[in-house]
């Protein structure tokens, strides 16, 4: 009996997402009096995971799986669960593994939770908090198969350390191919992305034009942080749809999100209330916004933008 | 080509959320129901590819008799027939079952699911349906093209996008890029007069267990107004020494 969880990386390391899953799968098997067995595919170093108390790696390396192919991976991921017969497989909310979960869940014939905000409030029966209705509630779900998969939504656990030895295995799965072949791969790689980003500096419709995005982006590269956008933004062509926030865009859950000239219509706040602080800047004083912030200044964006920037180099060369 | 859109009946964006029955129900009083915006992405894509390159469109739901008004709007954009699966959806597996016997029966080449529906965001019905048919399957799809067996498909990754190529049967999870929002289609008087005539079948479910049960929902905590402040260095001193996020 132990817990499964999946470990994705990229370029050798792995995510931090992965490490939380890691934290959170090992907070289960203390529950059950279980331990963490962690997966990895073409991944990182052990130690980084024994940091947070998984006990055994299954390493998977081959040339072959280098590029992600969801119903590969799914079948990898059930193989190492069957392996170590596994009662609980933990996954992360990343776009790669919710495009596996569904596959990985039929496989094991697993009940199957995602964007688990909690650890499970019961073991036995297993029960999990989760967000639903796009963040506005919260559901307390029922596993009632043997097996059990959860999706852990990012940044709702943390990192908590849990300092183990970590054994590394070499995992040779059978590997069929995919049906669905990757022909290229369009990634911005020098940014930071808005889906692994602790900050993110967001503009709406209130930056009049894509020419004033510069205020934007050196707020953004100031504080090592994300650029994103309001709906209409992208819609306008100002800037691409991979930044635009919201229920029909990408979910932000990073620690600071400072938004800037966004009204805070309901469907732009469902795809940040997972943010930990909410900064808002906007010129009326009555934008629906500053209901759902925790700091905020009525201002220009013109004028507050700059002199913010301004102000927080100063304080980062002081802080260095 | 024979499609097959999945198209989910939800509370519209703006409802107010809110549970009954010692929060095990959801609220429904008050509540204006409309198709699941990715699934009318999807849907739109499908009335292009009947227009464009000749194919049959069907629309299928699981739910009660309450979900016909949501299926009928699909008819009136276009769709060719509606199938009900008569059935309280209550987890995402058991839906996606419902869904691949209806498959199974009508033979599709083609089922455009959304990439989640926005009342439980599961995500999950559209992989499953396609496991348990065994087609092909692309999620957070935002461009689909069609050339005789062969799918090329674009994917939204975390950071960018990603090109794919496969075959049918194939399923998608679908989402906003399939089409431009400003092709999604109002139903029109004359769409609206003809879906009244278009077939809607209403079939049984077949046996399914669920495997996950919501037992009790809750609202999140009310939140501490907003602080504000008047100048940028008392807003840093806050994000400083209060929140500790710089
Ligand atoms: C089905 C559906 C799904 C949707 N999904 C999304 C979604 O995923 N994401 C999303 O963002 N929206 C979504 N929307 C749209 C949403 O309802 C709003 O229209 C949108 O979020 C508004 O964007 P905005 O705040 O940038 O623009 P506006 O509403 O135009 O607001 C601009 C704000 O900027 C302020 N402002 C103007 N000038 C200045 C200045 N000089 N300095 C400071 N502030 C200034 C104004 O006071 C105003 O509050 C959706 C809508 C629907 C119907």
């Amino acid at each position: 009996m132990s817990v499964l969880v999946y470990t994705e990386s990229e370029q050798g390391k792995f995510k931090k997402a992965a490490l939380e899953a890691v934290s959170y799968a090992k907070g289960i098997a203390d529950m059950m009096g279980s331990q963490v067995t962690a997966l990895s595919i073409n991944g990182g170093d052990a130690s980084d995971l024994g940091t947070y108390g998984a006990s055994k790696l299954l390493q998977v390396e081959d040339g072959s799986l280098d590029k992600f192919q969801a119903d590969t991976y799914a079948s990898v991921i059930a193989q190492a669960a069957k392996a170590e017969g596994a009662d609980v497989v933990v996954i992360t909310s990343t776009a790669n593994s919710k495009f596996l979960a569904p596959a990985l869940a039929i496989e094991l014939k697993a009940g199957y939770i995602p964007n688990a905000v909690a650890l499970p409030q019961s073991a036995a029966p297993f029960q999990v908090k989760s967000s639903v209705f796009t963040n506005k509630a919260f559901a307390l779900s029922e596993i009632s198969t043997p097996v059990k998969l959860v999706g852990l939504s990012k940044n709702a656990y943390g990192l908590h350390e849990a300092a183990t030895t970590c054994n590394p295995e070499s995992f040779s799965p059978e590997l069929a191919g995919s049906s669905v072949e990757v022909v290229s791969v369009d990634k911005s790689t020098d940014k930071v992305t808005i889906a692994d980003a602790e900050v993110v500096v967001s503009g709406g419709r209130g930056l009049k034009g894509p020419e004033n995005w510069g205020l934007i982006e050196d707020l953004a590269e100031t504080l090592g942080a994300a650029t994103a956008c309001s709906k209409p933004v992208s819609d306008m062509g100002w800037r691409p749809h991979s930044e635009h926030v919201g229920q029909t865009g990408k979910p932000v859950a990073s620690t600071l999100y400072i938004a800037v000239g966004i009204s805070g219509a309901i469907q732009h706040l469902a795809g940040i209330n997972s943010s930990k602080v909410k900064v808002v800047i906007n010129n009326d004083p009555e934008a629906p916004f500053f209901k759902a912030a925790d700091y905020g200044i009525v201002g220009d964006a013109f004028e507050v933008v700059p002199a913010l920037t301004e102000k927080l180099k100063e304080f980062k060369a002081q802080n260095a | 080509m024979k499609i097959l859109v999945c198209i989910s009946h939800v509370p519209d964006t703006t409802s107010r959320i809110n549970f009954t029955d010692a929060d095990t129900q959801f609220d429904t009083n008050g509540v204006q129901f409309v198709i699941n915006p990715n699934d009318e992405f999807g849907l739109t894509r499908a009335m292009w590819f009947k227009e464009k390159q000749g194919a049959s469109v069907h629309v299928v739901n699981v739910g009660g008799a309450e979900t016909e008004p949501t299926l009928r709007k699909a008819l009136a954009i276009g769709a060719d027939e509606a199938i009900r699966v008569n059935m309280n959806p209550t987890d995402g597996f058991s839906v996606a079952k419902q869904l691949a016997a209806v498959v199974s029966e009508g033979g599709y080449d083609l089922v455009i699911a959304g990439r989640e529906s926005i009342d439980y965001n599961g995500g999950m019905v559209a992989g499953m349906l396609a496991k348990l048919c065994g087609a092909n399957f692309v999620n957070t799809c935002i461009s689909l093209e069609i050339d005789g067996q062969n799918a090329t498909a674009i994917r939204e990754i975390d950071g960018g996008k990603e090109t794919l190529s496969t075959s049918l049967p194939l399923v998608i999870g679908g989402q906003k890029g399939l089409v431009e929002e400003s092709d999604l289609r109002i139903p029109n008087m004359r769409g609206i007069m003809q879906a009244r005539s278009k077939p809607l079948h209403v079939k049984e479910p077949v046996e399914a267990t669920a495997e996950t049960q919501v037992k009790q929902f809750e609202k999140p905590a009310p939140k501490g107004a907003v602080k504000l402040v008047d100048d940028v260095q008392s807003l840093i001193d806050l994000l400083h020494n209060e929140a500790k996020v710089i």
